[in-house]
């Protein structure tokens, strides 16, 4: 895998207040890395530095193993969070506009402008005024924009805020997509679940550090609180008895059929052992770990 | 620098405002309003809607009752008291009382009632029919043969004349200067109207947020180069079709209205009045004669003049759009522009006040340097120049190039700091900067 985007020991502040304190991650071709964050972390301002909109006080950006490559800014493609297109301009003209600004010719960027317009379901609305379109639509025509150039880098602020669901799945597909065909992405969003299902690591910042970085199933096994959920057939008061000291029911709930316990294991005794020793008093129908959710994971590092 | 981007840049700050409805109405309303303005103030000093029916109170009766009836003037001099009089005017058609008080002859006053103001014009013929009859008066009793005080009477001109090398001498015209003040008042109205449109511009892109974007593929140099560009574009073009547009309006109203001043007839006639007019040393009586070479108008070399007006436009446009920009970039909204906007207007205002004394003295200390002061320049420069430039009249060609030199360096210094200004301010969201942090931004690494 190659690099990308590399940011070493970044610092950037204002009005002496340091905004990023030696801020330092890469993002590999074809990987969706997460940017995760409170408000006020210092998220945006590691955007634009990645961005070369901003430079950084201290430290490099480093794209595609260049520093201060600001003329290959063209290979990125950016979504703000704060969207916004020119209003009084067409949906066409403001494509074309923005694609030639990266550098494609006018031909070139109609023809993909199209390709695109088709995926996105937007072909019908080319000829409007953005003012003229709902925000989802904006948003989608914003998307076009993003990616039209074929940036190798795509960074993308919450992509999703401001759409329906069926529109945001449809948004996903084609982040996916992307990822498929060798985009690398920097995806910066507060919904946890979208990070658990696209991202292939993260860097969580907090206060202008990054407090956790790493594939996204290792944290969570890493963040793993020995929590288990048992589904089985037999007497509750059996099943607990069986623990015994290798860990501690949290919850259960009967049912008709089968019982499911929610189990704290003490790590006293081995995993393996335990499921040898339920099995042989009560009928196992399934045994899971149960890992923390990025969500959980985010909390816990934010509060402390 | 990128000139490819500039010029797309350009391009779509252009063509987006070209196509604006605002843009064509404006475009295609001005020159008639400006013409119709043009028109009416002709016409205001051509005629009177409506014949002056005058009572005429004459407190010395008989001594008036000469007063002769003149196109658009009818005298009724009447031996009535000036209440016997006001109430008549009050029940009946005539239009105006004419009071001449028992001292007219000593005290050279008289007063006019009036149901509506009468044009200057009127005024003026009825004060020289009473200015001639009380003189006729003044000459009996002091026993002078009128014949003879006709060949006394003097008016004495001074002409100034400027004096280069002995023998090369330029008749000196200040009146001239008024013209220039027309010129400058328009630059004055462009720059304000077009950097505004360059600061509207900033800051939509600011609220809108795609300045973002923008500033990803493009330096901020770059936007804010191509906007200046492109609305200086826009700002020519309208020129240019308001110019062709006023031009073909007004020549068309002018045959219109106005044919019987323009015919050939006519016009000899008004020059022959204007002819005995001269004798008569009465030029004020006779409507400005656009014929004549003399005239103001004729006296101005439009070609230096609207070459100058370009130039002054441009880079007084130029030097203060920069500024505007900045200004644009530091705020997220358009009602906090007042605050930053007032230290940019100023000497622009500033410039307006000056020339209207520089009309007076357009060599005068002051008239030379606020015109080499690239901040004032454009507009009190203009004012001075209507008077000729070079030449033993004009002003000095080396003033009117050292000012032209101090706007280009003026506003490739502005340009500089306004860029660094704009570059740190268009990203900035959310507090309301102070003088203080747009000062420390200038110096900003990036």
């Amino acid at each position: 895998m190659t690099k990308v985007l590399e940011l070493r020991s970044v610092v950037k502040a204002y009005d002496n207040k340091p905004i990023l304190k030696k801020i330092s991650f890469e993002v590999n071709s074809g990987e969706i890395f997460g940017l995760l964050g409170p408000n006020g972390a210092g998220k945006t301002t590691i955007i634009r530095v990645a961005n070369h909109i901003t430079a950084p006080d201290k430290g490099k950006v480093i794209l595609k193993g260049r520093n201060k490559a600001r003329f290959l800014s063209k290979k990125i493609g950016y979504l703000p969070e704060e969207r916004g297109l020119y209003k009084k301009m067409k949906v066409t003209e403001q494509v074309l506009y923005l694609a030639q600004l990266k550098g494609l010719t006018k031909e070139a960027a109609l023809k993909k402008a199209k390709i695109w317009f088709d995926k996105l379901e937007i072909s019908t609305w080319r000829d409007r005024y953005i003012e003229e379109l709902s925000k989802g639509m904006q948003q989608k025509v914003q998307f076009v924009t993003t990616v039209l150039h074929e940036p190798e880098l795509l960074i993308l602020d919450e992509p999703f805020s401001g759409f329906d669901p069926v529109n945001a799945e449809l948004i996903k597909k084609h982040i996916l997509e992307l990822k498929e065909a060798g985009t690398s992405i920097i995806l910066s969003t507060h919904n946890m679940g979208s990070v658990e299902e696209l991202c292939d690591r993260i860097a969580l910042v907090n206060a202008g550090e990054i407090i956790l970085t790493g594939p996204v199933k290792e944290l969570r096994k890493q963040y793993s609180e020995g929590m288990y959920s048992v589904v089985f057939k037999g007497h509750t008061a059996v099943f607990s008895n069986t623990l015994w000291t290798g860990g501690e029911i949290v919850s259960i709930i009967e049912r008709d059929e089968f019982t499911e316990a929610i189990v704290k294991m003490s790590g006293r005794i081995s995993i393996k052992d335990i499921i040898r020793a339920i099995i042989e008093k009560v009928e196992v129908v399934s045994f899971n770990e149960i890992l923390p959710t990025m969500n959980d994971i985010f909390i816990k590092l934010i509060k402390k | 620098m990128n000139w490819s981007i500039i010029k797309l840049i350009i391009e779509r700050e252009f063509f987006t405002r070209v196509r604006k409805k605002s843009f064509v109405v404006m475009t295609l309303l001005a020159p008639f309003l400006i013409a119709a303005l043009m028109i009416f103030s002709v016409w205001l000093s051509v005629r009177d809607n409506q014949t002056q029916k005058i009572i005429v109170v004459d407190d010395n009766y008989p001594s008036f009752s000469i007063l002769k009836n003149q196109p658009g003037i009818q005298f009724e001099v009447m031996d009535i008291t000036l209440i016997q009089a006001q109430t008549l005017l009050h029940e009946s058609d005539f239009t105006a009382v004419l009071y001449l008080p028992k001292n007219i002859v000593a005290s050279n006053v008289g007063k006019l009632f009036v149901k509506s103001m009468p044009s200057a014009l009127t005024q003026r013929k009825i004060e020289k029919q009473v200015e001639g009859i009380i003189e006729h008066q003044k000459l009996l009793i002091n026993k002078i043969d009128p014949a003879v005080y006709a060949k006394i009477d003097t008016e004495f001109n001074l002409s100034p004349y400027k004096i280069g090398k002995p023998g090369d001498e330029k008749k000196v015209n200040s009146d001239q200067a008024y013209i220039g003040f027309v010129f400058g008042i328009f630059i004055y109205v462009f720059i304000i109207m077009y950097c505004s449109q360059v600061m509207r511009g900033v800051i939509e892109e600011k609220v809108n947020r795609i300045v973002e974007v923008i500033v990803s593929s493009v330096k901020p140099f770059e936007l804010m180069l191509g906007k200046i560009l492109g609305i200086a574009l826009v700002g020519l073009t309208q020129f240019v079709l308001w110019g062709l547009l006023t031009l073909v309006v007004f020549m068309a109203a002018k045959g219109l209205f106005f044919q019987d001043y323009y015919n050939p007839e006519t016009i000899q006639q008004l020059q022959m009045s204007g002819d005995i007019a001269k004798q008569f040393q009465d030029e004020s009586l006779t409507s400005v004669n656009i014929y004549d070479p003399n005239n103001i108008i004729n006296r101005i070399n439009f070609p230096v003049m609207l070459s100058l007006f370009l130039f002054y436009f441009i880079g007084g446009y130029l030097f203060y759009s920069a500024l505007f920009a900045a200004v644009g970039s530091i705020i997220d909204n358009e009602a906090d522009t007042q605050q930053f906007m007032v230290p940019l207007t100023l000497p622009l205002l500033l410039a307006y006040i000056i020339s209207a004394s520089v009309i007076k003295n357009p060599d005068g200390a002051m008239a030379v340097w606020f015109s080499i002061i690239p901040f004032t320049s454009p507009v009190v420069m203009m004012v001075r120049a209507a008077v000729g430039v070079g030449g033993g009249g004009g002003i000095p060609i080396w003033q009117v190039g050292l000012s032209m030199l101090a706007l280009v360096i003026g506003f490739i210094v502005t340009t500089y700091i306004a860029a660094k200004i704009y570059r740190t301010g268009i990203l900035m969201y959310g507090k309301k900067a102070s003088f203080k942090e747009v000062i420390k931004w200038i110096g900003y690494k990036n």
